[in-house]
């Protein structure tokens, strides 16, 4: 008899192997080498978790307890995957542009991301999967015990130690290899060629154990079948009602479990492998059923009666001392119990870390928490790590509280009762875009309730709900007693449970999809998820990776620039090994290369253009979204730059111009400075050359000597003129000048001007005044108004041409402004240097008169002080100016009316 | 070879200041004030030496010292350049229009007086 340390031996190896299959599985497909990783048959032979280990040990003991019944659990599978594949296609194909995690994910995501429902989802799927993993630890513990009661040594064995070390043992498996790495796609090459490798395990284990049965004990097909015939299985009893549930259980629950939609929608590489596995997979079932019921006969026939059923795959060749044979069954119901539990705990885990643990985390964490990528992946791997190791927790503590006591197919029943309550609001969701996020709510919440009340807990036993409520209903309602919903009695528990919640749950779901408005991003969802055909491409060959990694290379060219991005894609080449320029689209090159793309367009848009490359994923709202946002910060970005530089633009021309003015005023410095230095040098120059004439030459005459000494006086006259003429125009430049302001009549002011310069001059000036207008009282400063018209009058006496000089005064009002015009009968300014009389040092005759050519500009300078100007008037017959001040007050007294 | 001066100056005191001094070192001594027609009268009059004056109403001195030359006739002609405005721009502006010699009012009598000969004799020897 084999031993119990040689089955724990021969275990641990077979748990070793997958080990490496997994990891040589992972290396590969982080090589890049995926091609038969990705094939069809190990897609379908993923799919065959389905078969658990309810399904090898069960499927039997269904058999011996109630007949063809089991193929129920085959059934609905089966027509799913054949008559239904092109729906299967549709999930797989939003699976893939969704970047769908798990099934609470896609019914999240099609309900405009409602994490609430998420977490609806994952809650159900937690109660409905837990005693799934209880039954699975259960099965394994049993086939132990079987193996121990045979243990011819007697070897100590501890049925609680035995659960607890095979659960802690699957909980590392799925930590190792669910979660070493975070892939956007979710996708686990070794965890899934392992549980292929363990499908063809329990597949070969089954029939071995089969063939046994038929050619070995029953002696052929022909005595196998007599044999059937004369057992009570082979009597054909079948209850339709059951029947029809059961089948629809299953085809929902093949649907909807966790670990069915992680294998068929999540890890599923190309959605064309389906085709395969619609025919491959129910050929699957088939070989899997084919001896169930051979096996169950002869078991019952040669196992004494109260044998367990359940566990005749094992009994049956270890009774016949066929202890090889026994150790391949037990490593078949090894396979299925271990790939149903890995897998259940990996989706588990994705739907808990993602759904309820991240949120809590994240918010935990307040805002900014995630702007640390690393830091958050690290936290999702550990809460994923935490979940698979809370999940198998919950496993064995169910396990040890029910006591491993109920029949097997009877809590999987439960369960996938449970978790076809999914079934409205996931079929709702991906073929009427009229469903909202309300009545998925609506539904679940519904057909989670009925399922709880009328099936999980009377199945968990008659502790938790009264006898009382059973016969009578809940506070006497008898309409509502779990078992007979709305006085309808006589019907199977189970048919009960299942019409009721899914009657109910697709009602409401219905009704309340109806009567409520979606908002918009579930409209855009809903659109996105119903009509996926039209918005997503096809699925790409294998064949097609290399044009795949061509049109990245386009595309980061475009964005990193020709040289980056050969550059980056050589360094890939060379990290990989290989030879060329392209590298393999591996994930490592692949996060690689959305990095550094995002580092120019933002992680979103990276992730966005990768995956629209490589994976065929249509752009979600989610990623539309999270581009808009990162567009949105680079606009801001970019108009801040726009207003800064606007801004520098605008100090720059400030500069510019404060620079040319500064470089002006410079250059009218220079030229003032240069003016002073010529009016300065010139009376100078004479005075020197007559002072040495006057000192070095001996026996001028008098008169010469008189009219030498005569110049040197002028010419220092006309310097002192010039430096007071430029001390006062400095003096009024700098506005330092103080006036005295006072009032007079104009009349007076223009009686001293001109009494002023006509005083000892010999020109014959005639100056006419029109007296009537000069009555004006006006508040100046008096005396500078007087030097202004000694010098205007001076002017016309010194540069009038004309044969009888003539100066005409006139004073009047024009626009409230006393105007006093100045007018000569000369040939007057030419009118190209009028512009430029009031200019400093600016002469227009050519015959010096004395002065430095200040004085005009003096006078500009004076009446720009008193509020007033002087300017020249054009058009004049002679030299004309005007002088305008400004009527300070009102009142214009015409003293002529005295 | 003859000692004939003309004079191009706009400053009558300063036109008499030298005049004089040349008229008694022996020097024939024309005048004119006017820049406009200063270079015409300069090709009439044909002296051994001109002594320019840099502000010149109508035209400048640099204006008809580049004029001078340019023609053929005039272009060794001595000319010493008078400015009332002593910046080193002028100068180099003088000696680029081709001046023979420069000097900044205020000048001493002796100085006008040597840099006359000087000039003088140069052109001679030549």
């Amino acid at each position: 008899m084999a031993s119990l340390n040689m089955l724990i031996f021969v275990c641990i190896s077979y748990v070793v192997l997958l080990f490496i299959v997994a990891f040589m599985a992972d290396r590969l497909a982080a090589k890049g080498r995926t091609t038969w990783l990705r094939s069809p048959i190990v897609y379908t032979l993923s799919l065959s978790i389905y078969c658990t280990a309810w399904t090898f040990y069960g499927a039997v003991g269904y058999a011996a307890r109630s007949g063809l019944e089991f193929v129920t659990i085959y059934l609905g599978p089966t027509l799913v995957m054949i008559g239904w594949w092109w729906g299967l296609r549709k999930l797989v194909r939003i699976g893939r542009s969704q970047r769908i995690t798990s099934i609470a994910d896609l019914v999240s995501s099609r309900y405009g991301k409602s994490n609430l429902l998420a977490i609806c989802v994952t809650i159900l799927a937690v109660i409905g999967v837990t005693p799934y993993i209880a039954l699975q630890l259960q099965s394994i513990t049993l086939s132990f015990s079987i193996f121990s009661e045979a243990d011819p040594s007697g070897a100590t064995y501890s049925e609680t130690a035995t659960v607890f070390w095979v659960a802690a043992g699957l909980a590392v498996f799925a930590v190792l290899f669910g979660t070493r790495n975070l892939d956007a796609n979710e996708r686990h090459h070794g965890v899934v060629t392992a549980i292929a490798l363990e499908a063809v395990v329990k597949l070969f284990a089954l029939l071995a154990v089969g063939v046994f049965v038929v050619w070995g004990l029953s002696g052929g097909i022909a005595e196998t079948m007599a044999r059937i015939d004369a057992s009570e299985i082979g009597q054909w009893q079948m209850k339709s009602g059951r029947w029809t549930a059961i089948t629809f259980l299953a085809a929902a629950a093949f649907i909807c479990l966790p670990r069915m939609f992680q294998v068929m929608v999540v890890e599923n590489d190309d959605e064309r492998h389906l085709r395969t596995a619609a025919w491959a997979f129910p050929l699957y079932l088939l070989m899997m059923s084919l001896f169930v019921v051979p096996i169950a006969v002869v078991g019952l026939d040669l196992l004494p009666a109260g044998s367990n059923p359940d566990l005749f795959v094992l009994t049956v060749p270890l009774s016949q001392g066929r202890d090889g044979l026994a150790m391949l069954a037990f490593l078949g119901g090894f396979s299925s119990a271990t790939s149903m539990v890995i897998v259940a705990a990996m989706a588990l885990s994705t739907m808990v870390s993602n759904h309820i643990v991240m949120p809590i985390w994240l918010s935990y964490r307040g805002d900014g928490g995630a702007s640390v990528s690393g830091d958050v992946r690290s936290v999702v791997l550990l809460s994923r790590r935490v979940s698979i190791a809370v999940i198998m927790g919950l496993g064995y503590s169910y396990f040890r509280l029910s006591g491993g006591g109920t029949a097997l197919a009877s809590i999987g029943l439960i369960s996938f009762t449970g978790i076809a309550q999914i079934l409205p609001a996931l079929l709702g969701g991906i073929f009427w875009r009229g469903a909202t996020k309300a009545g998925a709510l609506a539904g679940l919440s519904v057909g989670f309730g009925l399922w709880v009340y009328t099936l999980l807990l009377p199945g968990l036993g008659v502790g938790l709900v009264s006898e009382a409520v059973f016969q009578q209903g809940p506070f006497g309602l008898s309409w509502l007693r779990p078992q007979a919903l709305f006085g309808i009695t006589g019907l199977d528990p189970l048919v009960h449970s299942v019409m009721w919640s899914m009657l109910l749950n697709a009602a409401a779901f219905t009704l309340v999809s109806l009567f409520s408005f979606p908002s918009p991003i579930e409209r855009l969802q809903g659109a996105q998820f119903v009509n996926v055909f039209d918005h997503s491409s096809g699925p790409r060959g294998w064949s097609g990776s290399v044009a795949q990694v061509e049109d990245l290379m386009i595309m980061s060219q475009r964005i990193l620039g020709a040289a980056e991005a050969q550059a980056l894609f050589r360094r890939q080449v060379i990290l990989q090994g290989g030879r060329g320029h392209l590298p393999d689209p591996t994930p490592t090159f692949l996060q690689t290369l959305e990095r550094e793309l995002s580092g120019s367009v933002g992680a979103a848009t990276a992730h966005a253009m990768v995956g629209q490359i490589v994976g065929g994923s249509s752009v979600s709202v989610q990623d539309l979204m999270a581009v808009a946002d990162e567009s949105a910060q680079l606009l801001e970005y970019s108009s801040q730059l726009e207003a800064k530089s606007t801004e520098l633009a605008r100090t720059a021309r400030q500069l510019r111009e404060a620079n040319e003015k500064l470089t002006q005023i410079s250059l009218q410095k220079d030229a003032f400075l240069s003016q002073v230095s010529h009016e300065l040098r010139t009376p100078m120059t004479s005075i020197r050359a007559f002072s040495e004439i006057l000192r070095d030459t001996s026996g001028l005459a008098e008169d010469e000597h008189s009219r030498y000494a005569t110049i040197i006086l002028d010419e220092a006259m006309r310097l002192t003129r010039l430096l007071d003429d430029l001390l006062d125009l400095s003096v009024l430049e700098s506005g330092q000048v103080t006036l005295n302001m006072r009032e007079g009549v104009l009349m007076d002011v223009l009686d001293q001007a001109v009494s002023t310069v006509l005083a000892g001059a010999d020109s014959p000036l005639r100056v006419k005044r029109r007296r009537v207008g000069e009555n004006v009282v006006l508040k100046s400063d008096l005396d500078r108004l007087a030097q202004v018209f000694i010098n205007l009058i001076a002017n016309a006496q010194k540069y009038c041409d004309a044969e009888r000089p003539e100066l005409t005064i006139s004073a009047h009002h024009i626009g409230g402004q006393l105007v006093v015009d100045l007018i000569d009968n000369g040939s007057g300014i030419p009118t190209d240097v009028q512009a430029m009389v009031f200019e400093k040092f600016a002469r227009v005759n050519a015959e010096k008169a004395g002065g430095a050519g200040l004085g005009l500009a003096i006078c500009r300078e004076i009446m720009h002080r008193l509020g007033g100007d002087v300017t020249y008037l054009s058009g004049q017959s002679g030299g004309a100016f005007r002088v305008t001040m400004p009527l300070s007050l009102p009142k214009l007294a015409e003293l002529a009316a005295q | 070879m003859g000692r004939h001066v003309l004079l191009v100056e706009d400053e009558p005191n300063i036109t008499e200041a030298i005049r004089f001094l040349l008229s008694r070192d022996g020097w024939t001594v024309n005048t004119h004030a006017s820049g406009t027609d200063a270079v015409e009268v300069i090709r009439v009059a044909r002296p051994d030496l001109v002594i320019l004056d840099v502000m010149l109403p109508g035209k400048s001195g640099m204006d008809i010292l580049r004029d001078l030359r340019d023609l053929d006739e005039l272009n060794d002609m001595p000319v010493l350049m008078l400015t009332a405005r002593g910046q080193m721009r002028d100068r180099d502006m003088a000696e680029k229009a081709g001046a023979s010699r420069f000097m900044t009012k205020p000048f001493s009598n002796t100085e006008v007086l040597n840099a006359v000969r000087d000039l003088h004799a140069q052109a001679s020897q030549s």
